[in-house]
């Protein structure tokens, strides 16, 4: 017989006797179920955070603020710098030759959420041109704001999040009474977590004078380079422009780092876990079987392919357990939402995304926890003396 | 006490077994202990607050500015004792990553509202004279290497009349904050510079700290605070220190849900685990059980030596799971969240919850032992 077909034969024998052994193949079963299902269901809202930062960012858009942060609500533009943002090269212009440009001001609004409890809502004042510059957003309810009037559209998931903002509802901010007249939708992007009226209606509530930010549509991908030269020419403006993509992704990085952090983290010490617990399995199959061990080394199969059976028994185990963990996490936890606290004070919905790839690094932890714990019982397997091993009953 | 010794056995019977329980034990340990370490912290988080500060921040979001006019007002509120504007600037030092925060305030009155703040009285003084200084908290001065008299430069998003958002303090002053380390990362500098060199938003503040004498009129003062700015544009929401600080800890939503469901989720795994070492170590000894019930051990004895068995290994790997996560425990305080030390709550907690678990897995075996049949299990039936 070759290697193969004895590793076969001695896996298949083992396979045989794993209902006998039901109770303690579960623990593998079972621990690693627990360690994946937490992997990936942590791993699932960094995936849901990157997709949104995904969704929201056009590489051929760019995204102008003041230096020296990152988050647009810390940010403040002068008039001045919104006009020479606008006029910069690089920047397409419409069929009126008007740059593509919505020279924007954030405020956030503390309201009721669902869920109980209250957050911070982005209310974001956009200029005429905001809509033709970023066409994946349109109206699904209701009808689009009157930029004269104190007149507010909500984005759908916000309007998920948040009570009292179905169409028609009058929201009472700074003193003044707007009306919810509209629901948005993008795709799935940031821009739906937020509320959006006009830029002078809003500026004018709050005696505003700065602007937060200045997106822009560029001629092309490839003209940011220029669009940024142009205004670099400038130093005194203390501005800096991102690439939208570069934007969210940069908006993103520190929130998905600390859940990758604790995914790993709180994963990796439950895997650790996990391998003391197949261990245990293992040793009990290998010593549940040692007398049938015993006899096939006797009749002169090789301790290899003894050694693999342990593995192959142990890693299928695994595995099962991987998919069973990744499934649970899948069916408890995707297409919710989980409501934090985003960066720069802002409400955050994060979806919580199970896909293949997350699921694929479940099974590979799996894997490696499994073979980890077959390696000493598969040693002992073949280290046994088999004089005292053939004698055990 | 005599039979410490049979349990004792018992336990080391499978040596290599008993040892990779008692691993996997405290693994679990170590990671409830850090988990409900930081929940039992956020949770906890403004119990230490006191009771005489309130906070005037603005009704519509706690980052809206405040007119810095309203400073006056507050201090006409019956009750009020001292007021301090506080706007905020963040910006940060060397490295984008490297975030500062300076808050520009009335210097006098905000260390006076922070008793719990140390400072050499010559310092605030210097603070008054120069313009441009700042005192900045004991961690962050060592973080960063400042000494009084450096001038350092800090980066914001903060436009200044010239036209740069670059500002410059000069270090007058060290502060410290023996009970609460986490709080000397602020600096403080004077509201007059900041409020004239910005460009926007001058004339505002961030929020009030309002000292009162009577933390029993808190309430009162809260209302009358508020009465006094509603209707306006910026209506006003004072709160407590607690619950402003809680309503900020609350922002952070489902996050304590989670770290429950992952602890509850690491638990369950635990419990089919040793559930399952103790059956099979129940089994294998049955034999050995019904000679102890042979030579005269009652069923209840039996029973009792399974479960203080299981007892005695959850306790232990407990013991062990919770010192290390106390010892790993201020690791997290790098991460910017949760404290020092390990709430001894969550001692107390751990340990109920490994009687729990010793029942549990100790239980099912236990019963079994229990109802052994001697002729039966001697016969190997």
């Amino acid at each position: 017989m070759g290697f193969y077909q004895q590793t076969g034969a001695i896996s298949l024998m083992s396979a045989r006797s794993l209902p006998r052994r039901l109770g303690a193949s579960c623990v593998i079963v079972v621990g690693i179920a627990g360690v994946v299902g937490v992997l990936v269901s942590i791993l699932a809202m960094a995936t849901g955070l990157i997709q949104i930062a995904n969704r929201s960012a056009h590489p051929d858009r760019a995204v102008v603020m003041s230096t020296g942060t990152d988050y647009e609500t810390l940010s403040n533009l002068s008039r001045d710098a919104v006009r020479i943002i606008a006029d910069a090269r690089g920047v397409r212009r419409d069929a009126n030759n008007r740059p593509l440009a919505s020279a924007e001001v954030l405020v956030l609004v503390h309201l009721p959420l669902r869920a109980g409890g209250s957050g911070n809502l982005t209310l974001r004042g956009v200029s005429a041109n905001a809509f033709a510059l970023r066409p994946e957003l349109h109206v699904v309810a209701g009808r689009m704001f009157n930029p004269m009037l104190r007149e507010l559209i909500v984005g759908r998931t916000a309007q998920r999040q948040f009570r009292d903002l179905q169409v028609g509802r009058r929201l009472l901010v700074r003193g003044a009474e707007w009306t919810v007249v509209g629901v948005f939708e993008g795709h799935g992007d940031q821009h739906e977590s937020e509320m959006m009226t006009g830029v002078e209606v809003l500026q004018s509530t709050f005696q505003r004078n700065a602007f937060q930010s200045v997106t822009v549509q560029l001629d092309s991908e490839a003209s940011f380079a220029d669009f940024r030269a142009s205004l670099a020419g400038n130093p005194a403006l203390a501005i800096e422009a991102l690439r939208e993509s570069d934007y969210y992704l940069r908006q993103s990085r520190a929130f998905t780092r600390l859940l990758t952090l604790v995914a790993y983290l709180v994963g990796g010490i439950m895997a650790i876990g996990a391998i003391f617990g197949a261990l245990n399995t293992m040793d009990a199959a290998v010593s549940a079987r040692s007398v049938e061990i015993a006899t096939s080394r006797v009749l002169g199969f090789e301790p290899g392919a003894i050694v693999t059976s342990v593995f192959a028994e142990a890693v299928g185990l695994a595995a099962l357990g991987a998919g069973l963990g990744g499934a649970l996490a899948w069916l408890l936890f995707s297409g919710h939402a989980i409501n934090t606290s985003g960066g720069g004070f802002t409400q955050l919905s994060v979806p919580v995304v199970v896909d293949a790839r997350l699921v694929g690094v479940g099974i590979l932890w799996a894997c490696v926890i499994g073979m980890v714990g077959a390696s000493l019982p598969a040693l002992r397997a073949i280290r046994a003396p088999l004089a005292s091993a053939l004698k055990a009953t | 006490m005599k039979f410490i010794p049979l349990i004792w056995a018992g336990l080391w019977r499978k040596r290599t077994r008993t040892i990779f329980t008692l691993l996997s034990i405290v693994v679990a340990f170590i990671l409830f202990g850090v988990l409900q370490g930081v929940a039992t912290w956020l949770n906890g988080f403004g119990a230490g607050s006191h009771t005489n500060r309130l906070y005037v921040v603005s009704r519509i979001s706690e980052i809206q500015p405040l007119p810095s006019g309203y400073l006056s007002h507050i201090t006409r509120v019956a009750g009020v004792r001292q007021v301090a504007q506080v706007a905020a600037l963040v910006g940060s030092y060397q490295q984008p990553t490297n975030t500062v925060v300076v808050l520009a305030t009335d210097p006098r009155a905000l260390f006076a509202l922070y008793p719990e703040w140390r400072v050499a009285p010559q310092q605030l003084q210097a603070l008054t004279r120069t313009r441009t200084g700042v005192i900045v908290g004991a961690r962050v001065a060592r973080l960063y290497g400042w000494r009084v008299g450096d001038v350092i430069p800090i980066r914001t998003s903060v436009l200044k009349n010239d036209g740069t958002t670059n500002w410059s303090f000069q270090v007058v002053g060290i502060y410290d904050s023996p009970d609460q380390p986490s709080e000397e990362d602020r600096m403080i500098a004077n509201y007059e510079y900041i409020d004239e060199a910005r460009h926007f938003e001058r004339g505002t503040v961030f929020a009030f700290v309002v000292g009162i004498d009577d933390p029993s009129s808190a309430t009162r003062i809260c209302a009358a605070i508020d009465a006094r700015f509603a209707n306006s544009a910026d209506e006003t929401l004072t709160q407590d220190e607690k619950e402003y600080i809680q309503g900020q800890i609350r922002q952070l939503g489902d996050v304590g849900s989670l770290l429950n469901a992952i602890v509850g989720a690491v638990f369950f795994t635990l419990l089919f685990l040793t559930g399952n070492t103790l059956t099979q170590s129940v089994r294998e000894r049955i034999p050995e059980l019904a000679v102890l019930k042979a030579i005269g051990f009652a069923d209840g004895s039996v029973t009792l030596l399974v479960l203080t068995e299981a007892a005695l290994l959850c306790s232990a790997a407990a013991l062990i799971g919770l010192l290390a996560a106390a010892a790993l425990f201020p690791a997290t305080a790098a991460l910017g969240i949760a404290g020092t030390t390990l709430p001894a709550k969550v001692y107390a907690i751990g340990l109920l919850i490994a009687v729990g678990l010793a029942l549990m897995s100790g239980l099912p075996p236990a019963w079994r032992a229990h109802r052994l049949q001697v002729v039966e299990a001697l016969a190997g039936r």
